[in-house]
C-alpha cells in the first residue's frame, strides 16, 4: 500500500480541466445504463409510442402526405426527448443529493461546469440512438431527412439539452430542502413550455396571444430550426434564431447553474 | 518541525436563515501536525460539521482563514480538493453504481489513469473486505458495507489529509470497531493525517491522540484525553452506608477529606469527585471508621471524556448527544 501510494502522489495535483472533467462525469453517469442496458429499452420505446399513437392523429387530420405530415412531426418529437430527457438531471441529482454522493463530487478537483454538462449530455446521450431509431421505422412511411441536417439537428438538441439540464439541476439544488418543489416547478413549466413550442400541434391557429408568448418561448425557436435542419434548410435564418436561442438558454442555465452551486 | 499541514485562523461561519442569523463556529484557530489523528468531540449543532466543511472547501468561511496541505481554502479551492480525502456524513456512493465502477469514477476524478486506478481500487476493496461485493450494486450493501466503502473512496488518490465527519454514526459496534481497524492500519502503513469529527465519547477517547471538544461554535479544550481527563475531571469516588444516619454522619468527614461538598445521590450514598481518589479512599475508609460512620461500600470510577465536557459546559454529552440539535438551520441551508 505504501509503494504504490507514493507513486499515486507523486503525480502532480489535480487541477481543473473542464474537458476531461465533463468526460468523467458523463462516464460516471453512463455506467449503470452500459451495465443494465435493459433500461435503454423503455428508454428508447417511448418516442415510438409517442409517435404511433399522436402520428395518426395528426396525419389525419392534417390532410397532407403521410411523409409531408412526418417531416413536420419528427423533429417534433425529438426535441420533447430532450425536453423530457434533461428535465430529469435534476430528478436524478435530488436522489444523490439525499446519500451523499453529490457531496463527494463536489469535493473532488471537479470542474463545477463538468458536473452539470456531464450530467446533462447523459440525459441527451440516449437521444441520439432515439433519433436514429425514429428515423428508423418513419422512414417507411415517408419520412426524409437530410444526413447533414440530422447530424446539425442532434448538435442543436445537445446544446438544448446542457442549457435545460443545467436548469433542472439548479432547480434541484434550490429544492433540496424540500424535494416536492421540484416536481411543482417541473411539472408547471415543462407542459406550457411544449405546447406553446408548436412540438406537437402547430400553433398557425392558435389566438394571437398564445402565438405572442410562444415567440419568445426559445423552445419554439429550437423546434422551428430543428424542422429546417432537418428538411436541409441549413442556413436559413430560422437555424440561426434557433442556435441563438440554444446558446443563450445553454449560457443562461451554466451561469444559474454554477451560481447555485457555490451557493449551496 | 514541518510546517502544519492543516491551520486556520479566526474561522469563523454565520448563517442567515428565516432572518435569523445563527453563529455556528466562532474564531476557530487550529493547527494540525502531518500525521495526526485529531477528533473534533462535541453534540450535534456544536458546530464540529460546518468547521469540517469550511476546512474541505464545501462551505465558505464568513471570515477567517485556513489552508490544508499548502492550499488556501478560499483562494485555491481546487489545490486543497485534490489533496484531501473527505468522507461525509451520508453515503458517497451512487446508489445506482457497481462498488468497483465508484471506485474506478473516483480515480479518474482526482486525474488518475485507468490503469493507477484500477489498481488502487483493486487494492483498497482487498484492504476494507469488499473484494466479493466488487460488482455488487451499491444499494444492495449493508449499512457498514456502504461505510467502508465511503472510506474507500475516499482514499482512492492516497490523499495527504482524510476527513471524516462522523465516520460511525448509525454503525452497530461490530461494524464500527471493524471501520475503525482500518482507520487505524491506514494512519500504521500511510502516516496519513486523520482529521474526525464524532459525538461517540468511546470513540474520541480510545482513539484519537488529540481531542478538540467543542459546544456552541468553539473550542473549548485541545489536549491528549488521558491529559484532558486528569486536568478537568477527577475520579469519581462513591460510598454507600449502612443508613441514612452514618450517610449524614460520614458527610462531613467526605468533605474534608476530598476538599469538595459531596453530592447526595440517595439517602444512603454520597459521591465525590478527586484528584488522587486512589489515595483518598484509603483515608476515607479509616476516617469514616473512626468517626462512627464506616463505609458499607465504595467504588471508584476514572473519569471520562463524558466528565471533562460536564466539567466544561456543566451539561453531559451524553444527554443533548442525542438531543434535536439546538441549531438545526445550518444544515439545512448550507
Amino acid at each position: 500500500m505504501t509503494t504504490a501510494s507514493a507513486a499515486v502522489r507523486a503525480v502532480p495535483a489535480a487541477a481543473e480541466r473542464p474537458l476531461l472533467d465533463t468526460w468523467n462525469v458523463f462516464v460516471r453517469e453512463m455506467r449503470p445504463t452500459l451495465r443494465d442496458p435493459f433500461s435503454l429499452i423503455f428508454n428508447l420505446l417511448q418516442p415510438l409510442v409517442f409517435l404511433g399513437l399522436f402520428g395518426p392523429l395528426l396525419i389525419g387530420s392534417f390532410k397532407a402526405p403521410v411523409g409531408e405530415t412526418l417531416t413536420w412531426f419528427v423533429p417534433g418529437i425529438l426535441v420533447m426527448t430532450v425536453l423530457f430527457g434533461s428535465g430529469s438531471t435534476g430528478a436524478n441529482l435530488l436522489m444523490e443529493m439525499q446519500t451523499g454522493s453529490h457531496e463527494r463530487t463536489l469535493v473532488a478537483p471537479i470542474a463545477r461546469s463538468a458536473l452539470l454538462v456531464g450530467r446533462a449530455l447523459k440525459e441527451i446521450a440516449p437521444t441520439i440512438a432515439q433519433a436514429v431509431l425514429i428515423v428508423a421505422v418513419t422512414l417507411p412511411f415517408g419520412f426524409r431527412a437530410s444526413p447533414f441536417g440530422l447530424l446539425a439537428g442532434l448538435v442543436l438538441l445537445a446544446l438544448f439539452g446542457v442549457g435545460l439540464g443545467s436548469l433542472s439541476y439548479a432547480l434541484a439544488l434550490a429544492s433540496r430542502a424540500k424535494d416536492w418543489m421540484f416536481w411543482a416547478v417541473q411539472q408547471s413549466l415543462i407542459f406550457p413550455l411544449m405546447i406553446l413550442s408548436g412540438m406537437l400541434l402547430p400553433l398557425d391557429d392558435a389566438p394571437a396571444w398564445m402565438r405572442a408568448v410562444a415567440s419568445v418561448n426559445p423552445i419554439s425557436h429550437i423546434v422551428s430550426a430543428e424542422r429546417a435542419l432537418l428538411t436541409a434548410d441549413l442556413l436559413s435564418a430560422t437555424v440561426l434564431k434557433g442556435f441563438t436561442a440554444a446558446f443563450l438558454l445553454a449560457a443562461i442555465g451554466l451561469a444559474v447553474g454554477i451560481g447555485a452551486i457555490r451557493r449551496h | 518541525m514541518n510546517d502544519p499541514i492543516i491551520t486556520a485562523r479566526g474561522l469563523s461561519k454565520t448563517f442567515t436563515a428565516a432572518r435569523r442569523t445563527v453563529t455556528a463556529v466562532t474564531g476557530l484557530d487550529l493547527d494540525v501536525a502531518e500525521g495526526e489523528l485529531v477528533a473534533f468531540l462535541g453534540p450535534n449543532g456544536a458546530g464540529k460539521s460546518t468547521s469540517i466543511r469550511m476546512l474541505t472547501t464545501l462551505l465558505p468561511a464568513t471570515s477567517g482563514t485556513a489552508r490544508v496541505a499548502g492550499h488556501d481554502v478560499a483562494r485555491d479551492r481546487a489545490g486543497v480538493r485534490g489533496a484531501i480525502g473527505y468522507v461525509g456524513q451520508g453515503n458517497s456512493a451512487g446508489h445506482n453504481q457497481r462498488v468497483r465502477d465508484e471506485l474506478l469514477s473516483q480515480g479518474a476524478f482526482y486525474g488518475m489513469t485507468r490503469r493507477d486506478s484500477a489498481r488502487r481500487a483493486d487494492e483498497l476493496l482487498e484492504s476494507l473486505n469488499l473484494a466479493p461485493l466488487a460488482r455488487r450494486g451499491v444499494m444492495t450493501l449493508s449499512g457498514g458495507q456502504k461505510r467502508r466503502l465511503d472510506v474507500a473512496l475516499g482514499l482512492v488518490h492516497s490523499p495527504r489529509v482524510l476527513f471524516l465527519d462522523e465516520p460511525s454514526t448509525g454503525l452497530d459496534p461490530q461494524s464500527r470497531a471493524h471501520l475503525w481497524q482500518h482507520i487505524l492500519q491506514l494512519r500504521r502503513t500511510a502516516g496519513t493525517t486523520v482529521f474526525l469529527t464524532t459525538h461517540y465519547l468511546e470513540e474520541a477517547d480510545q482513539f484519537a491522540e488529540r481531542v478538540m471538544v467543542m459546544d456552541h461554535g468553539r473550542v473549548i479544550a485541545d489536549d491528549t484525553a488521558s491529559r484532558l481527563k486528569s486536568r478537568l475531571a477527577g475520579d469519581t469516588v462513591t460510598v454507600g452506608f449502612a443508613g441514612p444516619e452514618q450517610a449524614r454522619a460520614g458527610e462531613p468527614v467526605v468533605a474534608r477529606l476530598a476538599g469538595r461538598e459531596p453530592d447526595r445521590v440517595d439517602a444512603v450514598t454520597l459521591r465525590v469527585t478527586a484528584d488522587k481518589a486512589d489515595v483518598l479512599v484509603t483515608d476515607l475508609v479509616r476516617a469514616l471508621d473512626e468517626a462512627g460512620a464506616p463505609a458499607a461500600r465504595i467504588a471508584l470510577r476514572e473519569p471520562t471524556l463524558d466528565d471533562v465536557f460536564l466539567s466544561l459546559t456543566g451539561r453531559s454529552l451524553r444527554d443533548t448527544g442525542d438531543a434535536p440539535a439546538p441549531d438545526h438551520e445550518p444544515s439545512e441551508t448550507r
